[in-house]
């Protein structure tokens, strides 16, 4: 990650998605971490805990907290997709398939990536796994919108750059 | 007591909020639900750990999706005629807006109750009921 240094982020890449990661509360409350950043796409890890069960009869962990995951991960793939520019990219929709339950008292990882990146609109894909990425539980596909610079009230270019 | 005994003595008291209450999750992002007549309505208040954007500030767009799917599950779960705990196979969201901080309620329709699989649609709105800020389909596994 030596290029990072000349990005327009006055952060590393991994400084910069951990403090992305670090703003959001939902995530923070089902203690999500950022837990590998590879030349494709990113790995997100969430937590087994009590309170993201959905079945009291099974133990097993709530649909919605593997989207959340799956939101989040991907927007973090966005932000990786189009440093070292930054810019706030809402998510236009969001598509899950659960192949099969999480196994109680396991983390599940998010693996994601950017596929394609247009001057609108940033398509991403990734899988939810526990054991094994082959092995998935949930696969999803998310589109997020590109607001533009302009909107971004804190830009980390504001630091580096005049005029903003 | 098991999902299936606090639905049977929900319908008999017709008052749900037990059934919302021993689901972790759905008590985690704060899920509530009122029934008008046959009609029901799940709310999810604004509650500060469910923020995902900090600025403006907005919900989760992935605490809309759990509030979807529980909404959905939980709406299966009153109609079923031998209550078992519906799974979630696909899930589609369409975001129309952003949810600001403030409360959500979401309403489902049943479009299709098949033997094994149902198809539901569910409408997120804010201020208004036909402002949507959110519109999602799911198919969930009955049996």
């Amino acid at each position: 990650m030596s290029d990072d240094k000349k990005t327009k982020w006055p952060f590393t890449l991994e400084e910069g998605l951990k403090m992305f990661l670090h703003g959001v509360r939902h995530s923070m409350e089902l203690g999500m971490a950022l837990e590998e950043i590879t030349a494709e796409g990113l790995v997100v890890r969430l937590p087994y805990s009590d309170k993201i069960i959905g079945n009291p009869d099974t133990g097993v962990i709530h649909g919605g907290a593997i989207t959340s995951l799956m939101d989040q991960a991907c927007g973090l793939a966005v932000a990786q997709a189009m440093a070292p520019d930054f810019d706030i990219t809402p998510t236009i929709d969001l598509r899950i398939d659960y192949m099969r339950p999480a196994e109680p008292g396991k983390d599940v990882l998010a693996y994601v990536e950017c596929y394609r990146k247009t001057r609108s609109v940033v398509f991403t894909r990734g899988v939810a796994y526990q054991d094994n990425r082959d092995e998935p539980i949930a696969h999803c596909v998310a589109n997020y919108m590109r607001m533009g610079l302009s909107k971004i009230p804190w830009s980390p270019r504001k630091t580096t750059e005049e005029g903003q | 007591m098991s999902i299936k005994e606090i639905v049977h003595q929900c319908r008999e008291t017709n008052d749900y909020a037990r059934l919302v209450e021993a689901i972790p999750y759905a008590q985690t992002i704060g899920m509530g639900c009122m029934k008008a007549g046959e009609e029901v309505i799940f709310t999810l208040p604004a509650i500060k750990s469910n923020i995902g954007n900090p600025t403006l500030p907005a919900i989760h767009g992935g605490v809309l999706g759990g509030f979807i799917e529980q909404s959905a599950q939980l709406h299966l779960l009153m109609l079923m005629e031998t209550p078992t705990y519906p799974k979630v196979v696909d899930l589609s969201i369409d975001y129309l807006s952003a949810g600001l901080f403030r409360d959500t309620f979401a309403e489902c329709h049943v479009l299709r109750m098949g033997r094994r699989i149902a198809n539901v649609a569910v409408t997120l709105w804010q201020a208004k009921k036909d402002e949507p800020i959110a519109t999602a389909r799911a198919h969930l596994l009955l049996s």
